[in-house]
């Protein structure tokens, strides 16, 4: 289930006059069903251009320099495209606080995504091919753990942190971020593993390959596909949140959605700052959606339940 | 995603003994995580909810009292209710609509694309990109420029917002009403003040007494001179006429007449009046321009919010159950329609009801997301209107971090929350037993 595949076969909803087949249909069909199908078109168009139009918005408005901006809507750059200018980029991404909160989302993103999908692949082969006492009762635990809401962790998780020390910095945030991926990640690659033929293991195992080797270079490599949707996942999942962060993070530590949001206070003053900072934020997982739809779309599939 | 284990794991025991060690090398790493940050809180919010928000005096179910008959938290739980009655089920209908249509054109591939891109990026940036749309200003937010260029080429637009007639010349005007003259004399002077600076286009000229001729005439002018002087309600030199003012002559309640004033200000009706009719300026002229919805205000907060929501999962939606759409048998569509069934037919009673598996996983995969919706609601409601749009995880985080101190209500809120999707949780596992027996 992609967006790449090829489209279902469609259904024509005009039947054309073929020597074999039907018989044309009378005149006042046809032209209902072309007006139908003119009517789909329209209902498709409007509805792209409503999905279009807010991200265009952002675009052009993080375009446009502060003074223009107070003149009038984003839309009337379109009519005088000389007024877009990079320069808001440059104050943004030239010093100050948005290149470290950019750099401080890859400190948390990347290990929060390496560190769920490392454990989460041992751990689920260990459920799908390894046996040791209690394992299907734990497992049927972690499944219930699959709906429990991020919210649930925050505050004890906090004050579990506070003790330690982690709380308002990277690796504190990070930490969250695995605990609450690993129940869907865990779950995912188990069910992956188990894909895997038992005959495949078996002979392995006769050949005299260490179960450590199995995982390995058997094991893994076959679940290349769901430890590509996982780390999509799980990486977008990561770089996209606020929540976490607003809680877990310092200031040194904050990412680039935590100090966008600490801008909010000023909305409509600083769209030079929101608009920029909010494309660049969401220019990374549009990237990686792009790059990779079909892992995307199974990870978001699967994923959907957190 | 389906909870289905095809095979159980099984190999033969002698090696498997010897592995036991390694096994629990695999599995403890993440079972400790998972304890430490996932089990433990369960256990912790739950008697954390029994105190008070120091912590240290145990006060039963209070918190939850609290979390009943606050104002501000009863809002969140009101909001939530909404939500999760209105945002999954509008999500999936959006999705199936446009899941069946895109089966009938051709740029099918670009428009999931185009609808699936918003499930990529943060709430924060949606939020961002909707705080702007959604702006009252038309000059700022799209939504509401776009309402207003719709409203104005249906309506006239009023000339001259905020003007009203000079008060004591023997016309009368109820506030923000009509302009009235009754029995008008042949000519009708109808000085108006109040007209905003900028109102009065360049083209206006001088006001001047109409031409002497047949019917009702008159002059509308700006009973104002530039750097002083003149006397009020007469056409002094200096003061300018208002062209594009609508004026009627009406008798007995029915309009007789309508025309439009000069650039000098001047009108005429040709019709003889009888002696009960009355020139009539429609406060229409005078009303406030239309300035489109308040979509961030107290009313329209939670429905604006819900559709930035449908922004963003309408295309999750739509690929799934086109997903589910491709796997369908064509055999009975087809047979229908040779049948001579309607394409609405077709689909009432055969694609919905054969979809409605997909439907419910879909469904029931938004009711469990938008239970603990929260950053689109944190970033869209501007500050004062926050209360009204309020939701329980929203609420959460606001009374245990964002200043409210009190992580016996936090905690509270957080066990309803998980109490909320408690069902599903013991369907995902009632399934996942069963898939295995």
């Amino acid at each position: 289930m992609t967006t790449t595949q090829a489209a279902p076969p469609a259904t024509t909803t005009v039947p054309a006059p073929t020597p074999a087949g039907r018989p044309a249909l009378p005149r006042t069909a046809r032209v209902a069903a072309l007006t139908r199908s003119g009517l789909v078109q329209a209902v498709l168009t409007v509805a792209a251009v409503a999905w279009l139009v807010p991200t265009v918005g952002l675009l052009v408005s993080s375009l446009r320099p502060k003074q223009v901006a107070a003149t009038g809507g984003w839309w009337t750059a379109l009519t005088e495209p000389a007024q877009l200018t990079l320069q808001n980029y440059t104050a943004l991404l030239g010093g100050g606080d948005v290149p470290k909160a950019l750099w401080n989302t890859v400190l948390i993103s990347v290990p929060a995504t390496l560190l769920t999908v490392a454990l989460a692949a041992g751990a689920g082969y260990a459920f799908a091919w390894m046996r040791f006492p209690g394992r299907d009762a734990v497992f049927l635990g972690v499944v219930g753990l699959l709906v429990v809401p991020v919210q649930v962790g925050l505050i004890p998780v906090a004050k579990l942190e506070g003790a330690v020390g982690l709380f308002g910095t990277v690796p504190g945030v990070v930490l969250f971020h695995v605990g609450y991926g690993l129940p869907f990640a865990v779950f995912l690659m188990r069910n992956h593993f188990l894909e895997i033929p038992a005959e495949l293991l078996e002979a392995a195992r006769m050949d005299g390959c260490s179960e450590w080797r199995i995982f390995r270079t058997l094991a893994l490599p076959l679940a290349a596909p769901a430890v590509a949707s996982l780390c999509i996942f799980q990486f977008l999942w990561v770089w996209n949140d606020m929540l976490v962060a607003l809680i877990f993070a310092g200031n040194d530590s904050q990412p680039l959605t935590v100090y966008l949001q600490s801008q909010m206070r000023q909305f409509g003053s600083n769209m030079d700052v929101l608009a920029p900072g909010a494309f660049v934020s969401l220019l990374v997982p549009v990237g990686v959606f792009l790059c990779f739809q079909r892992f995307f779309v199974q990870g978001a599939m699967a994923g959907s339940v957190k | 995603m389906s909870l289905r284990s095809p095979r159980r794991g099984r190999a033969s025991g002698g090696a498997l003994r010897r592995h036991r060690g390694l096994a629990l090398l695999f599995v403890l790493p993440a079972l400790l995580l998972l304890g430490a940050l996932v089990v433990y809180p369960i256990g912790y919010s739950v008697a954390r909810s029994l105190f008070d928000a120091s912590g240290h005096r145990f006060v039963g179910l209070d918190n939850y009292g609290t979390a009943f008959t606050d104002h501000a938290t009863l809002t969140a739980v009101r909001n939530n209710a909404i939500w999760v009655a209105v945002a999954p089920a509008l999500v999936t209908a959006v999705g199936l609509v446009f899941a069946v249509l895109t089966e009938k054109v051709r740029w099918a591939t670009a428009f999931k694309l185009l609808v699936f891109m918003p499930m990529a990026i943060s709430f924060l940036a949606a939020g961002i990109i909707f705080r702007t749309v959604y702006d009252a200003d038309p000059h700022r937010g799209v939504l509401n420029a776009a309402a207003v260029a719709v409203h104005d080429t249906f309506n006239d637009q009023p000339t001259y917002p905020g003007a009203h007639l000079r008060a004591g010349g023997g016309l009368d005007q109820a506030q923000g009403g009509d302009v009235t003259a009754p029995a008008p004399t042949r000519v009708v002077l109808l000085p108006l003040v109040g007209v905003q600076p900028g109102a009065v286009p360049a083209t206006a000229r001088t006001a001047r007494e109409p031409a002497a001729g047949d019917g009702v005439s008159g002059t509308v002018f700006l009973d104002f001179v530039p750097g002083g002087g003149g006397h009020p309600g007469r056409l002094d030199a200096g003061k300018k006429g208002l062209p594009g003012v609508t004026v009627q002559l009406r008798d007995g309640g029915r309009t007789v007449d309508t025309t439009t004033t000069a650039a000098d200000g001047t009108f005429r009706f040709g019709a003889a009046p009888s002696a009960t009719a009355s020139v009539v300026i429609p406060a229409a002229n005078f009303a406030a321009p239309y300035r489109g919805v308040d979509w961030l205000g107290p009313a329209f907060i939670t429905p604006a919010i819900i559709g930035a929501y449908i922004w963003i999962w309408a295309g999750f939606a739509m690929v799934i159950i086109a997903g589910g759409l491709a796997n369908l048998p064509r055999e009975t569509i087809e047979a229908a329609r040779i049948d001579g069934a309607g394409e609405w037919q077709v689909f009432r009673r055969i694609t919905v009801p054969q979809l409605a598996p997909v439907l419910g996983v879909v469904f029931i995969t938004m009711v469990i997301n938008v239970m603990k919706i929260f950053d689109l609601v944190y970033i869209i409601a501007p500050g004062p209107v926050q209360q009204d749009a309020s939701v329980l995880a929203l609420r959460l985080y606001l009374v245990s971090f964002g200043g409210g101190n009190d992580q016996g209500l936090g905690s509270a809120l957080s066990v309803l929350l998980l109490l909320l999707v408690v069902p599903v949780m013991l369907l995902n596992v009632r399934h996942f037993r069963g898939s295995r027996a």
